[in-house]
């Protein structure tokens, strides 16, 4: 852990403040997060840090909390959603023939529904929790990242050591996880950051059109929706969201590029 | 004219290496090494890899690969320093004064582009001639290199045209623009022997006829005694023996050229066949999915305990085919395989794990054989753990047994893979197949990625294994010096059939078929005026040139 690049650091900064800031939020924050406390829109002030929002609400305690909400989501999610579409592609891939047809075509179709509407249908007719939230977000975006695993996975499967292996008698489960997972994480690492913050502008943009998280509770989209009509006048409340999730995305990717800078050179990485 | 057409002085390149866990350092690959080349002349540089051959090839364009970098001396071209010129007369020497011929040709030539479109490119693109005189002078070269319908084949695309042809319209190109000098780096190297001595045929002549200079950069010492005039011998950068062909190969003086000509001494008695065959194959045909013709037709080879078969012949004859069907990769369509004693099932799946455990394979390309993310250990001990349970400090012991037994030892037990040399790697595989105490190890061209000195090591390790313990090899290769060292049976195979097979002093002993007297007879001698010989000798063409 030495030579750590000075982006990597900066990146690594940002992304433990605000992961620290989410895990920690009720300590941090000054006041509840539904607390009505003051006026509405005020300015900046040493009372509230970044003003209070459009029913009088400390802006600061929520963004805290929102962001806690915004970050578990989309870290669940794209957990959720690594877990399934890398085991299923390296699967398809693996196994091939008509089982990698079957899951890619299938996957095919559901990737030819844009994203975002399709979450808009499926989350109008069930239950908005937070859980049901991560599920489909989870599922939806795992399509992505099955195509990617599968990409990944047929170079690696045509390898002589992976041919040894099924020589050997060596079965899926051990194909996969010990001979093709190990070879194909550095590409992986490299989209899970990418994956996170497409999570993270989803579920911001989720509740923002209203059909993410539920009010009182607080995300960042749903800040940005409360007060989007402040900006009319002159109000900076809904950009203090949009600059957290552009300075999240941009530290989350910092991050990435080092890890996957590591991983490749590693002794007997490639290259 | 007193000043040679290429004059190397006391040249130093130094790279820069990024050992893992530690610092990068700067180090030097080439140590003060010195040549000329006159006019019309050809100068082997032969060495095994790592020896910085190509590395001084590419220098007399004034060019270091992949953060080399020229750090020291002088190398003249036609009376100018080029390691002092500045970049816009280096790129006017580049492809016009000095040209260079890669050794895959596969790999350099643009798949989307038509061959004479990239035959001329150099030539029109420094001013040297015209579009239409550059399309003219290349069907001339390409009726020179003895290339098939001169006047059309520039209208085809590189994959349209075979391995050997690619390679002589890579000559064409590097031969287009008139060049001074043209750098040949291991042209013949990735080619069939067949096809190979058409090559060299082709190149030898070109060069004759065109008067260039060229720097001819191979490992095979064979092959460059046939088409130098002097040869430099290198070894870690460094010159070991410089001086015309005749004295460097009848009168080598240093002992590493005296190993590098006496290279291939091992001697083997071959064995008589004993009782019962551990593998018969009987009758296999066998296509891959989508052919309308089959790849093997009707093989039958036998293979007895504790001896060598040796597989022979070009690429396309089907010999790693048929090392696909014994291992069940490719299920036959028709014909039995035993193994054993016992009918072998033609897919994988359909095998016990028994009789995969006493069928090993070992890959020719060692690096690709094993997962770069295992160590040493993990990778021999997984087949102990696998086949026979093998578990913590016994397992441990059985692991430092098989490298001591390739001649590696302990040491290496936490090493990965790309931090062994070629040999180890292969070695590595080696212990690998040996863990599963196996009947039949496979060889699927175990050498021919390798140095001739380091493949030496390999096949007396190979030997040696088999006396101890007692395994059979089924050895696939096009190379008929590395089945004269170890084989006791030879097929020798030709467009998936079996042309030749018996015994080995039967196979190699005349009269010959015609095909296997091609396939003898185009083996690289180490004798001056062997290639002319042999091209007027030969009773058939190379299938494949």
């Amino acid at each position: 852990m030495k030579n750590i690049p000075l982006s990597a650091l900066v990146g690594l900064f940002f992304t433990g403040a605000y992961f620290l800031m989410a895990i920690f939020a009720p300590l941090i924050a000054p006041y509840g997060v539904g607390e009505v406390v003051g006026d509405v829109w005020e300015p900046m002030s040493s009372t509230y840090l970044l003003g209070t929002d459009n029913i009088g609400r400390d802006l600061l305690s929520r963004m805290i909390y929102g962001g806690r909400t915004t970050i578990f989501i989309a870290t669940a999610g794209t957990v959720l959603s690594f877990v399934i579409g890398s085991i299923l592609g390296f699967f398809a891939a693996v196994v091939g023939g008509w089982m990698d047809q079957v899951l890619s075509r299938f996957v095919d179709l559901i990737m030819s529904i844009p994203t975002l509407i399709f979450a808009l249908v499926v989350l109008s007719v069930t239950p908005v929790t937070i859980p049901v939230l991560i599920v489909v977000m989870g599922l939806l975006d795992s399509t992505r990242v099955y195509r990617l695993a599968r990409a990944v996975a047929v170079d690696i499967s045509v390898m002589d050591y992976v041919e040894a292996a099924r020589l050997r008698g060596e079965k899926t489960a051990w194909i996969i996880f010990r001979e093709i997972l190990p070879n194909a994480l550095s590409p992986l690492v490299a989209e899970m950051g990418l994956r996170f913050i497409f999570m993270v502008l989803f579920v911001s943009t989720l509740s923002f059109l209203g059909l993410g998280v539920q009010p009182p509770e607080a995300d960042w989209g749903g800040i940005v929706k409360e007060n989007k009509e402040g900006i009319v006048y002159g109000i900076p409340a809904a950009l203090i969201p949009a600059f957290a999730i552009a300075t999240l995305a941009i530290s989350v990717n910092l991050v990435a590029d080092w890890v996957l800078n590591r991983t490749t050179s590693l002794k007997g990485g490639r290259g | 004219m007193s000043d040679p057409m290429l004059k190397v002085r006391d040249l130093k390149i130094g790279a820069t290496i990024y050992p893992p866990g530690e610092k990068p350092r700067d180090i030097e690959i080439v140590h003060g090494v010195s040549f000329d080349l006159e006019r019309g002349k050809v100068l082997g540089l032969i060495g095994e890899s790592g020896a910085g051959k190509s590395t001084i090839g590419l220098a007399s364009m004034a060019y270091g690969r992949g953060g080399v970098e020229l750090t020291g001396g002088e190398v003249w071209v036609n009376g100018r320093d080029i390691l002092k010129s500045r970049p816009g007369d280096i790129r006017a020497l580049r492809g016009a004064e000095v040209t260079y011929v890669s050794q895959s040709a596969a790999a350099s030539f643009n798949p989307a582009k038509k061959i004479m479109e990239q035959v001329i490119e150099a030539a029109v693109e420094q001013k040297k001639f015209s579009r239409r005189d550059a399309e003219e002078r290349a069907r001339v070269l390409f009726a020179k290199l003895g290339l098939p319908d001169p006047e059309n084949i520039g209208d085809r695309y590189p994959h349209q045209v075979s391995g050997g042809q690619l390679q002589r319209c890579m000559t064409a190109l590097a031969l287009c623009p008139q060049p001074d000098l043209v750098v040949f780096d291991e042209p013949t190297t990735a080619l069939d022997v067949t096809t190979q001595i058409d090559v060299l045929m082709a190149i030898k002549e070109a060069i004759k006829d065109t008067g260039v200079a060229a720097l001819y950069i191979t490992h095979d010492l064979a092959v460059v005694a046939q088409v130098s005039d002097d040869i430099m011998v290198l070894r870690m950068g460094e010159m070991v023996e410089y001086g015309p062909v005749d004295q460097i190969i009848n009168a080598p003086q240093e002992d590493y050229t005296k190993a590098l000509v006496s290279v291939r001494s091992i001697d083997h008695e071959e064995k008589a066949p004993t009782s019962e065959p551990v593998l018969k194959v009987e009758g296999i045909s066998a296509r891959y999915a989508g052919l309308a013709h089959d790849v093997l037709s009707n093989v039958s080879v036998e293979l007895h305990p504790g001896q060598t078969l040796a597989v022979v012949g070009e690429s396309g004859s089907g010999k790693s085919t048929l090392a696909r069907v014994i291992t069940g990769l490719l299920p036959q369509r028709s014909g039995q395989i035993t193994f054993a004693g016992r009918a072998l099932s033609p897919d994988l799946a359909g095998r016990s794990r028994e009789d995969l455990r006493e069928l090993q394979m070992i890959y020719q390309m060692a690096d690709t054989a094993m997962n770069p993310r295992q160590t040493v250990g993990t990778i021999i001990g997984r087949p102990l753990e696998f086949y026979f349970g093998m578990k913590g400090a016994e397992k441990q012991k059985r692991i430092i047994e098989l490298l001591d037994e390739i001649e590696l030892g302990e040491k290496f037990i936490d090493r990965y893979p790309a931090e062994l040399s070629g040999g180890q790697k292969q070695r590595v595989c080696i212990a690998r197949a040996l863990a599963a105490k196996p009947k039949l190890i496979i060889c699927d061209e175990v050498t021919s990625a390798l140095d001739p000195l380091v493949a030496d090591g390999i096949l007396k390790l190979l030997l040696n294994l088999q006396k101890v313990e007692d395994v059979a090899y089924l050895f696939i290769t096009h190379d008929l010096a590395t089945v004269r060292a170890i084989s006791d049976t030879i097929a020798v195979m030709y467009q998936g059939n079996v042309q030749r097979y018996g015994s080995k002093t039967d196979v190699l002993s005349p009269p010959f078929d015609d095909y296997t007297d091609l396939l003898l007879s185009s083996v690289p001698h180490m004798r001056l005026g062997w290639l002319e010989e042999v091209v007027v000798n030969r009773k058939m063409q190379s299938g494949g040139n």
